[in-house]
């Protein structure tokens, strides 16, 4: 495989699940912005650009922080180059780049999607379709990850999809967290009162989460759980354990196929050994935000790598 | 000159009567509820639009994709005008490879007297690298696109030779598909030869000309594109996919001990046959245009050293000259000894001062085309335009006639079209397409009918808003 077609590959599912997680992060902060008052909203709306890195260009464009402003900002506003109607732009340009090395399926899955996307982002999105819209975008996902399921060769390119989709998903996770890192803190969370469990629920319906924990922790909700939730538990898809040992087998199976390992499985087994025999009381030890830190920057490195073993650029 | 009344109709005879070619295909039309053909219009149009079939446009802001409007109704060529068609149309195309040979040879033709070396000297398309170099196999034009017209029932003619990236293929062949999965029963009733091998045939023609420098094996092909924003950029990558080859770009080649190599995940991997669908003048910024980044630096030495095939060989570009092709006929008798068995629609040279002052004098009824255009741009058609055009361009054609030539106003043929009023004629041309290799010349059963939309229309150019249909070639 060419590298270049690689790379399209791995940003096409990079820019995809991208697409995909802003829409979550964006529906949890409605949900939760619908059921406080209008300061707690606010807080609200300015923590989801601040968990998107878009604080800079956003004030640039805006006096203060309201649902309408921010989702449109976030959806489809020129002043934010990497809006989500540029993210699905990048998938399709991504996936027709790789044309040859993706299935008719997964083709039309992505073109498909993108037309439709890409109209109802034509025009600002107001309160009545905002949420059609958000679920359009969770659903060009789920469309997506279904025909390329069911119909891609097993070959490199789908390890390099795989790669960029789990490392695309570590990201954000970790950056969700990191952003309400202070809320999950135990000595915060024993003080109680004002810091409420909707706010925690918030940050789980944010990974698609608030169900499978409230079903695995008989409803009881509490902070550490949620943190041992979306590190360590490598039954949920999106959890930083669970992307971590897919990427793993991802990278295992690229060496298998050239014969031999590059620098990201090394930078990968470095990682592991970090990861992998933690218990949350440990990660609250080292301080969470340090933790997190850490991680983003290990994941990086190894997206990095990835690119240059496998020739991505000239 | 409109559609319509004198024009020859490639589905009714002057008396209204259906014309045996159509005849299966009219009964079955005649028994299909009336809303059927409406449903099946929008069917189609979303079928493109998701599979993504389009090609680009440049307009004033942005490259816009666009469809190519797709006609429901087929264009029928009965198996008997076919075998004529197509004896006239292989008879072409080996000249057109015999005249490439000599012209970067000895140059007969020239010094016989039966073409002028003016014409070579002042073309840009004449590449004086290619001198004296005899590509694999000895073969020029890979794949050919011949362009014809008809005007009565045996009246066919040569508009255009497309011998240096002739493109539209994977419309020929997108635009079967779509008619057998919309009306599966009409192809149980009517048997119409297959297009649909044409990409295994490309890919076999292609492999039969492997360089001096491969090693055997498979011969890894390549099909080299602009890249996504390029206008055709779909029929490169459907290409490539059809042949299982690989889809590469100027950026991932590169000259590695002597071969060209392209840039895989596992390293350098050197490619035999390179199928190019970028023009000469990018090809390699050493020997061409020092700008193009779509090109490969050094290729041109590979190429000539037998380390690449190139396809369609660099310096072919030349035949699809317009001044040229008006001395085909002459080319053809040259290097086949025979009468030429398509006729050429007559040209006025206007290099020439007697034609001039004939095509000056009849601008209002004559077409006008510069000798180095395609696309249907630059070019004047007299009926249909203003007299401030045709004065405009009278200017044009003065300063620089060698520039021009010029044709009649041809009465094209029609064939009805599907509109929402039901059907109505419009007129239309033929591109079949020819493969050439060491093994014979290969003519795909059909090709690529283009239609003017608009009522009256003669231009079928996709980029002047022209449409495609189905081209069907019978069975016997």
């Amino acid at each position: 495989m060419l590298g270049r077609t690689a790379n399209s590959l791995f940003w096409m599912f990079r820019y995809l699940e991208r697409a995909e997680n802003t829409a979550r992060l964006l529906e949890a902060a409605l949900r939760m912005a619908l059921t406080r008052d209008i300061v707690a909203a606010e807080a609200e709306w300015r923590s989801v650009i601040a968990t998107l890195g878009l604080q800079g260009q956003y004030e640039a464009a805006h006096d203060g922080y309201d649902g309408v402003s921010v989702w449109n900002f976030v959806l489809r506003a020129p002043g934010n180059p990497g809006n989500v109607r540029a993210m699905f732009g990048a998938v399709r340009s991504n996936a027709r780049a790789a044309r040859i090395n993706i299935s008719s399926d997964v083709w039309e899955a992505v073109n498909a999607n993108w037309m439709k996307l890409d109209t109802l982002l034509a025009r600002p999105v107001g309160p009545t379709a905002v949420g059609e819209v958000l679920g359009a975008i969770r659903r060009a996902g789920t469309q997506v990850h279904g025909a390329f399921d069911g119909s891609i060769l097993r070959d490199e390119g789908y390890h390099f999809s795989r790669a960029g989709t789990f490392i695309e998903r570590a990201d954000s996770t970790a950056r969700i967290l990191d952003m309400k890192y202070f809320l999950l803190l135990p000595s915060l969370s024993y003080v109680g009162s004002s810091l409420d469990t909707g706010q925690w629920e918030q940050v789980l319906r944010s990974v698609a989460g608030a169900r499978v924990y409230a079903w695995l922790n008989a409803g009881q909700i509490e902070a550490r759980g949620i943190v041992e939730f979306l590190v360590l538990d490598d039954r949920f898809p999106r959890s930083l354990a669970f992307c971590r040992n897919a990427l793993r087998e991802n990278l295992a199976a690229l060496a298998r196929m050239h014969g031999a390992e590059g620098q990201a499985a090394s930078l990968m087994r470095d990682a592991d050994t970090r990861i992998s025999s933690l218990t949350v009381d440990q990660i609250f030890d080292q301080g969470l935000h340090e933790f997190l830190v850490d991680f983003l920057a290990r994941n990086a490195a190894i997206a990095q790598a990835i690119a240059q073993d496998y020739r991505f650029l000239a | 000159m409109s559609g319509g009344t004198g024009n020859f109709d490639e589905m009714f005879d002057s008396n209204g009567q259906t014309r045996p070619a159509y005849q299966d295909y009219c009964r079955w039309y005649g028994e299909q509820p009336p809303d059927l053909m409406r449903r099946k219009n929008r069917e189609a149009d979303d079928t493109f639009r998701r599979t993504g079939i389009t090609f680009n446009v440049y307009g004033e802001n942005e490259a816009e994709e666009r469809l190519i409007p797709f006609d429901m109704v087929p264009r029928i060529i009965t198996a008997n005008e076919w075998r004529k068609l197509s004896r006239g149309i292989e008879q072409r195309v080996r000249a057109l490879n015999s005249f490439l040979y000599d012209l970067y040879h000895r140059q007969e033709i020239v010094r016989a007297g039966r073409l002028p070396e003016r014409l070579l000297r002042t073309n840009d398309a004449w590449l004086a690298n290619m001198v004296g170099f005899t590509p694999p196999g000895g073969i020029y034009t890979h794949i050919v696109g011949i362009d014809l017209v008809r005007t009565g029932p045996d009246e066919f003619f040569v508009l255009e030779d497309n011998a240096r990236t002739p493109s539209g293929v994977s419309y020929m062949l997108e635009n079967r598909e779509t008619m057998m999965a919309m009306f599966p029963d009409l192809f149980s009733r009517i048997a119409v030869e297959s297009v649909s091998n044409y990409p295994r045939r490309l890919a076999r023609s292609l492999a039969a000309c492997v360089p001096p420098a491969f090693t055997g094996g498979k011969p890894t092909v390549a099909v080299l594109t602009p890249g996504i924003y390029n206008s055709a950029y779909f029929e490169h990558a459907f290409l490539a996919d059809q042949m299982g080859a690989e889809l590469v770009e100027g950026s991932d080649l590169r000259v590695v001990g002597g071969r060209v190599q392209m840039r895989t995940t596992r390293g350098f991997k050197p490619i035999d046959v390179l199928y190019r669908r970028v023009d000469d003048d990018f090809l390699d910024p050493l020997t061409f245009n020092p700008e193009s980044a779509l090109g490969v630096p050094g290729i041109m030495d590979v190429y000539r050293a037998g380390g690449i095939t190139i396809a369609n060989a660099p310096g072919t570009g030349i035949s699809d000259d317009k001044a040229i092709y008006s001395f085909m006929p002459e080319i053809v008798e040259f290097y086949t000894g025979e009468k030429p068995l398509l006729p050429n629609v007559q040209t006025w040279r206007c290099a020439d001062p007697d034609s001039l002052a004939y095509v000056l004098d009849n601008l209002a009824e004559l077409v006008v085309k510069e000798v180095h255009g395609s696309g249907g741009y630059g070019m004047l058609i007299g009926p249909t335009s203003s007299k401030r055009e045709i004065s405009a361009f009278r200017e044009k054609l003065k300063a620089k006639p060698e520039n021009y030539i010029a044709q009649p106003t041809l009465a094209l043929s029609t064939c009805p079209i599907y509109t929402a009023k039901g059907l109505a004629p419009r007129h239309l041309d033929l591109r079949p397409f020819v493969l050439v290799s060491p093994e014979g010349i290969d003519i795909t059963p059909g090709g690529l009918t283009r239609v003017a939309l608009k009522k009256g229309s003669l231009v079928v150019n996709s980029s002047q808003g022209g449409g495609t249909k189905d081209t069907w070639v019978l069975k016997d």
